[in-house]
């Protein structure tokens, strides 16, 4: 267990060397001087000459990203080029938005996914399972900006019942802070919770011909009984890692969710940073963002081989 | 896949998968035909007009400009299928080609292919979109492009995974005794063979473009505004959505009709092609 997860820890360095190589690279592809983007077409050379020299953008290109990198290896991602701020504060400041909103929209991906695909696996052909079968085609079709924009339609604007956007910080006030987030994370998770549940249904279907549940129904076992203590801890080891993945996109998601719901978070920030041409701080936050996903990703295949011993001699 | 929906398809899967065929299908047709099927042009402002909610003549009602919704979704399904159709096609140009050498050399040179790739694949596709798009501009044909470098490396995985699967099958190795040489043996009998897990692919990945061409542009890094895109659209309408929610609410069904469409058309082929998977994704 130890040796397959060190393994899988010990692929992941050379593509984050990748990443970064790439990010970098795609950066200096910008067209145009990125000193005359930030000081306008009125700069003078002098001007234009100082930023070049203080962002050593006059150096090789090599050493640039040999710098970039030394230096964000010891956790210094350098300074935007608007108000001069340290890039790995912004970043630090906006991320227990993002890391609450994922995380709360995991759970309610899970919450609805699960039970979805448990109630329409569990009488496979009835008219549960074809109801399920049909929201889940629907869900995984919604683009989940738009249900965004029809939640705040309905339960906002329309019925008044929550916030249509805005952030409250949990040590201000847990309510306030879980009542914010509640349509940002059902935003994210609806579309995602119909294909866990989509999931969930053929997990178990698969799991239900097996032999060992044919025993436990022959020895007299009641359809409940069978469908949580053999069926589902079986069925567990897809649905955890589809969940996972998931996780990973959502972070993707979660820069159109924070855009619609105004909430500070980093897809928000890359986003603005994106627009305003601010490309230091691009490169920091998808740097960041893509290393998370890659976490995200490499904890799901560590847990998938815990959970299941067979995956480990792969 | 013509005879496969003609012949040998069960009745269920084949539903499922024409119900798609038709969906996309009248879709790419209002489009081709936009200029004559829609109820006036989609860029005439009619200020006296605006705001006004459907009526049977303008059933998606009026915009902010008084120009009609329903001709603007029409010309913006253009752009969706435009984006979905070259994307992808540029994808399967870049992505088949690597994914079968990839397969049927494996080894050094696999891996000389894919490591790169997998890189591509570390992103989530938005993120990488969206930083694709910050460097290169924005517009019609670079969403495309863009989409298509996300794309590449998710085609060329599912290439390579078929190739593997295929290349030890008795009828492959019966070619090579024959002494088919090595294109015409990859072409001839390893491509055709693996051509449904692809066009399975194609088709999710179809409807994944329209998804996020749509989500490009409503951010304001994808298309640009005077063309129609059902992105803008709804970002337009944001302002407007308590007045006018007609202007929300059209173009956000109209998306999902084109993804349902494409989704529907890769679950009856998935179905079809592997029933221990059917419906799961």
């Amino acid at each position: 267990m130890i040796s397959y997860a060190a393994r899988r820890v010990l692929l992941a360095v050379p593509l984050l060397l990748g990443m970064s190589v790439l990010i970098f690279g795609l950066m200096r592809l910008v067209p145009g001087d990125p000193a005359v983007a930030v000081l306008g077409y009125k700069a003078t050379p002098e001007g234009i000459a100082a930023l070049r020299e203080a962002f050593h953008l006059d150096d090789p290109i090599p050493e640039q990203y040999l710098r970039w990198l030394g230096a964000a290896a010891r956790g210094d991602l350098g300074h935007d080029f608007r108000q001069n701020e340290p890039i790995g504060r912004m970043i630090l400041d906006r991320l227990p938005v993002t890391l609450e909103l994922t995380g709360l929209a995991a759970l309610c991906t899970a919450l609805i996914g699960v039970p979805l695909g448990l109630l329409a696996g569990g009488r496979r052909g009835g008219g549960t399972d074809r109801a399920a079968l049909a929201v889940g085609l629907i869900g995984v079709s919604i683009p989940d900006f738009w249900l965004g924009i029809m939640l705040i339609l309905g339960l906002s604007l329309g019925a008044g019942l929550l916030p249509s956007g805005g952030w409250v910080p949990f040590a201000e006030s847990p309510v306030e802070n879980l009542v914010h987030l509640t349509l940002p994370a059902l935003t994210l998770a609806l579309s995602r919770a119909a294909v866990l549940g989509r999931l969930t249904r053929a997990a178990v279907l698969d799991t239900m011909h097996r032999g060992f549940v044919q025993y436990a129904r022959a020895k007299g076992l009641g359809e409940r009984a069978i469908l949580f203590r053999h069926v589902l801890p079986n069925a567990a080891i897809p649905i955890v890692t589809v969940l996972g993945l998931q996780v990973g996109y959502m972070l993707g998601g979660a820069i159109v969710v924070e855009m619609i719901f105004t909430l500070p978070g980093l897809g928000r920030m890359t986003l603005d940073a994106v627009l305003e041409r601010n490309y230091p701080v691009v490169q920091s936050a998808v740097l960041v963002i893509g290393a998370m996903f890659m976490l995200v990703n490499l904890a799901t295949d560590v847990l998938y081989g815990a959970i299941d011993a067979r995956m480990r001699r792969r | 896949m013509w005879r496969a929906l003609r012949g040998g398809m069960p009745a269920r899967h084949r539903g499922l998968t024409l119900a798609g065929l038709l969906v996309v299908g009248a879709l790419a047709l209002a489009a081709a035909l936009a200029s004559t099927v829609v109820p006036g042009s989609p860029t005439e402002i009619a200020r006296d007009l605006a705001l006004r909610p459907p009526t049977w003549a303008q059933p998606f009602g009026m915009d902010d400009l008084g120009r009609s919704m329903l001709s603007r979704v029409v010309h913006a399904y253009r752009v969706s299928l435009g984006v979905a159709l070259g994307s992808v096609g540029l994808a399967l140009l870049a992505g088949v080609p690597l994914g079968l050498v990839a397969g049927y050399a494996e080894g050094a040179l696999d891996q000389i292919i894919m490591r790169p790739l997998d890189v591509l694949m570390s992103f989530p596709a938005i993120l990488l979109a969206i930083a694709l798009m910050s460097v290169f501009g924005t517009g019609v044909v670079l969403v495309a492009v863009s989409l298509a470098v996300v794309y590449t490396p998710i085609v060329a995985r599912v290439v390579r995974a078929a190739v593997l699967a295929v290349k030890v099958e008795v009828y492959v190795d019966g070619a090579r005794a024959l002494g088919a040489a090595v294109p015409r043996l990859v072409l001839r009998h390893i491509l055709p063979n693996a051509a449904t897990p692809i066009l399975v692919q194609a088709s999710v990945l179809m409807a994944i473009a329209i998804l996020v061409e749509a989500s490009l542009s409503f951010l304001g890094v994808g298309v640009r505004p005077p063309t129609p895109s059902l992105g803008l659209m709804l970002a337009d309408g944001r302002g407007f959505m308590l007045q006018a929610p007609w202007m929300v609410i059209f173009p956000g069904l109209a998306i999902m009709a084109a993804v349902l469409g494409f989704n529907m058309v890769a679950d009856g082929l998935r179905d079809w092609l592997d029933p221990h998977q059917a419906a799961g994704r």
